[in-house]
């Protein structure tokens, strides 16, 4: 290194300017951010998106309504089930087509165990960011148990295209419920564990508390949602404010936070799984035998028109926008990814705090590069 | 000093390297598996049974492995970085003894001659910091020093306290004075002094500051790899081992406390085994911390060392040096430093986190919150 580098013309050092990703363990993928730094704090920070783009809206125009579910498994592919949902829901809108019970009933204990393992992953890696690397693994472990279930339902671990226009791709297999039964009390106390292991330890305490703290103003202004919006104090989940499905037969909790600091967001997203473990308890109870697809065309054909839906992904309120010209191919597909909102606000919320700070903030605010990039 | 005296010297301090590198095999292998039991997998499981040839393996790797030097490194300063960290940590073996006669030569400053080459390794931890011509790794390297002005200080302090006790700067007389009853009983606060001390020092969690993966990714290490990796690692693994020998002797009354009922060779040999359980006891309890421990932010260490061990060791050495003027009963001593060890305790746990507890969450009810919104829900100014 150049000692030149870092002192300028008078003798007096110059910031540094460190470049974090987009090959850095803890970016979340291929995420760049450009740091300023004055010894350890930061003084500025740029981020750069845009290495995993794929070019998925435009894709979307190429292929016909039921092909595009595929693509939007690739969006958010920690929560794969939870964005085919908000697309199909969108197609179905269009064409005004009534869902079968038994199909709501399933994409919602599905998407509800998608969102407890997305929040698992983030958990896991998490405790590593704040440099703990024991959590990672319980994570995973239980990330696991949900994964193979979904392998059993839908055929795939990750990529499933297993929710449909008009419903779901089959009715669930004979052994399904024993085995969601099982995993739903291996996940109470799973839960609990993970909980124990890190949520009260000093050192997290000490690495998570008042970091970033967002206030509710600032949160609205950078289009935050999920549980970083709500941990500013804000009551807003769309599965309440826009009940869509089944959610209004269901008595759940919304976790909402108060200094919308990292643990708030980290504590939310604890209490987000076991709220989600309630609803798939409930809809256990609730779900009926009977058809899973709606008497549909075999060719999707929406009329021409244009509509929004919104959903609540783990990552927050996940949109989506269809115009159709009434062909068999969308007109045009936009989507509001919840992470690329969140990460707008990264900016703001870096401003003078330490290095490994920025490291922990990234990690709270959860995203997703296939869905910021799309 | 005659040839001979020098002969056996050299041979030695040779079977004390090799004694040091097979031990840091063991180790790395014991780390894996018990950090795997901690994690709920089981580690290295392919090469030997339960993958006790391991290290052996990864040596080879290691060795056969291509050495980058990038381009822009500062090559003599770059080259030497690992040497620097190596030979102070193979040096302060110099003078730790492993019973009393078996130590290669027992110094009767040996603690004041530790305390000064331990301090020597950070150097090259700067060295590999600026020599690799990288930001993280120049990052990391300052990061050590910043670490070291803040454990330096607690780290020689809670060595003067046992010091002060035993009257002696020797290891031997150390562990001797220490066979009617151990300092850790005597001295439970200089004894979490010198812990959280020895870990900054050796860098490892809480306090792996500067080599931190998801921050400055591995730090100073990070453009090393080969065989002047292995060397890096191989020093870490002799510090490691050094620190948990130094709490044995110092603290844990190494070979002589509690004292065995034997006499003649067994009692050299058992006393031998008795000291490397404690040793192994204490590098367990190291890797158990490293397990469950999130990594600390480099302000929150540095407050950590200048506001809570400074004036904790402080209060330590002058309560000890108080009752050994007065010669009153060690048990006096026991129960200050448990009462301090309470306070500090207390304080931490009040101070940082005004809302510590689950509190700063609440769980509306979804019913509730449809029928009758929040109060601020229609009040927020967006600008």
């Amino acid at each position: 290194m150049k000692i030149s580098e870092n002192i300028n013309e008078s003798g007096s050092t110059v910031d540094m300017l460190i470049n974090m990703g987009p090959q850095h363990p803890s970016t979340h993928g291929v995420f760049r951010l450009v740091l300023q730094l004055d010894g350890e704090l930061i003084v500025d920070a740029e981020p750069h998106i845009g290495y995993l783009h794929r070019g998925s809206e435009k894709l979307c125009e190429t292929e016909s309504y039921s092909q595009v579910v595929t693509l939007f498994d690739r969006l958010d592919y920690v929560a794969n089930l939870n964005s085919e949902l908000a697309y199909c829901m969108a197609v179905e809108k269009l064409l005004e087509l009534q869902i079968p019970d038994r199909a709501w009933y399933i994409r919602t204990i599905l998407c509800e165990l998608n969102r407890i393992s997305s929040h698992m992953l983030f958990y896991g890696v998490y405790g590593l960011d704040v440099g703990a690397m024991t959590p990672v693994l319980y994570g995973f472990r239980e990330r696991e148990r949900i994964q193979s279930l979904f392998e059993q339902v839908t055929g795939a671990r990750m990529m499933h295209n297993y929710i449909r226009i008009g419903g779901v791709k089959e009715d669930t297999p004979p052994e399904f419920n024993g085995n969601l039964h099982t995993v739903v009390l291996e996940l109470e106390k799973a839960i609990e564990e993970c909980d124990e292991l890190l949520t009260q330890n000093e050192a997290f305490l000490a690495r998570t508390k008042n970091i970033s703290c967002l206030t509710i103003e600032d949160a609205i202004d950078f289009g935050v949602t999920g549980p970083i919006l709500r941990s500013t104090g804000l009551v807003e989940d769309v599965r309440i404010s826009e009940p869509y499905g089944i959610y209004d037969r269901f008595d759940f909790g919304i976790p909402i936070g108060s200094t919308g600091d990292c643990w708030d967001r980290y504590y939310i997203r604890m209490q987000e799984m076991r709220e989600s473990l309630s609803i798939i308890k409930q809809a256990i109870k609730q779900m009926e035998p009977g058809e899973v697809q709606a008497k549909m065309r075999r060719i999707v054909r929406p009329p021409k028109g244009e509509c929004f839906v919104r959903t609540e992904s783990p990552r927050g309120d996940l949109g989506v926008f269809l115009v159709s010209d009434g062909s068999q191919n969308p007109y045009r597909v936009k989507v509001r990814a919840p992470s690329f909102a969140n990460l707008q606000a990264i900016k703001h919320m870096l401003e003078g705090v330490y290095v490994a700070d920025a490291v922990v903030i990234l990690g709270s605010l959860d995203i997703v590069l296939g869905e910021v990039d799309r | 000093m005659t040839w001979e005296a020098i002969g056996w010297y050299v041979i030695g301090a040779f079977g004390l390297f090799i004694f040091l590198s097979i031990t840091v095999m063991f180790l790395t292998w014991i780390e894996r598996k018990f950090l795997a039991r901690i994690q709920q997998r089981m580690g290295p499981m392919r090469v030997g049974p339960h993958g006790t040839l391991q290290p052996i393996a990864d040596v080879i790797k290691l060795i056969t492995k291509e050495d980058i030097l990038p381009s822009w490194t500062d090559k003599p300063i770059y080259w030497l970085a690992p040497l620097a960290i190596f030979i102070p940590a193979i040096a302060i073996w110099v003078t730790i003894p492993f019973s009393e006669t078996l130590v290669l030569q027992n110094l009767d400053l040996g603690l004041l001659y530790i305390a000064a080459i331990s301090v020597l390794s950070v150097l090259g931890l700067v060295m590999a910091g600026w020599g690799s011509a990288n930001k993280y790794s120049m990052l990391g390297g300052l990061r050590a020093v910043g670490q070291l002005i803040s454990y330096e200080i607690p780290f020689i302090m809670a060595i003067l306290g046992v010091a002060i006790l035993s009257q002696s700067l020797s290891l031997i007389d150390i562990v001797n004075d220490q066979s009617a009853i151990a300092n850790i009983i005597v001295q439970p606060l200089g004894f979490l002094i010198f812990l959280a001390a020895g870990l900054a020092e050796l860098g490892r969690t809480p306090f792996d500051i500067h080599h931190a993966e998801s921050e400055v990714v591995g730090g100073p290490f990070v453009e090393y790899s080969g065989a002047h990796w292995a060397i890096i690692q191989l020093a870490e693994y002799v510090n490691t081992f050094a620190i948990a020998a130094l709490i044995a002797i110092l603290f844990l009354g190494g070979w002589s406390w509690p004292s065995m009922p034997f006499t003649g060779i067994t009692n050299d040999f058992l006393s031998l085994v008795w000291f490397l359980i404690k040793i192994y006891a204490v590098i367990l309890l190291i890797f158990w911390i490293r397990g469950t421990f999130p990594r600390l932010r480099i302000d929150q260490l540095m407050s950590f060392g200048w506001k809570v061990l400074v004036p904790v060791s402080f209060i330590n050495i002058v309560f000890t040096a108080i009752i050994r003027f007065y010669n009153l009963h060690w048990s006096i001593l026991t129960v200050i430093s448990l009462i301090s060890i309470g306070i500090i305790f207390y304080l931490i746990y009040k101070t940082p986190q005004k809302s510590r507890k689950k509190d700063s969450i609440r769980i509306i009810s979804a019913k509730d919150a449809v029928n009758n919104p929040p109060k601020n829900y229609g009040d927020i100014n967006v600008r």
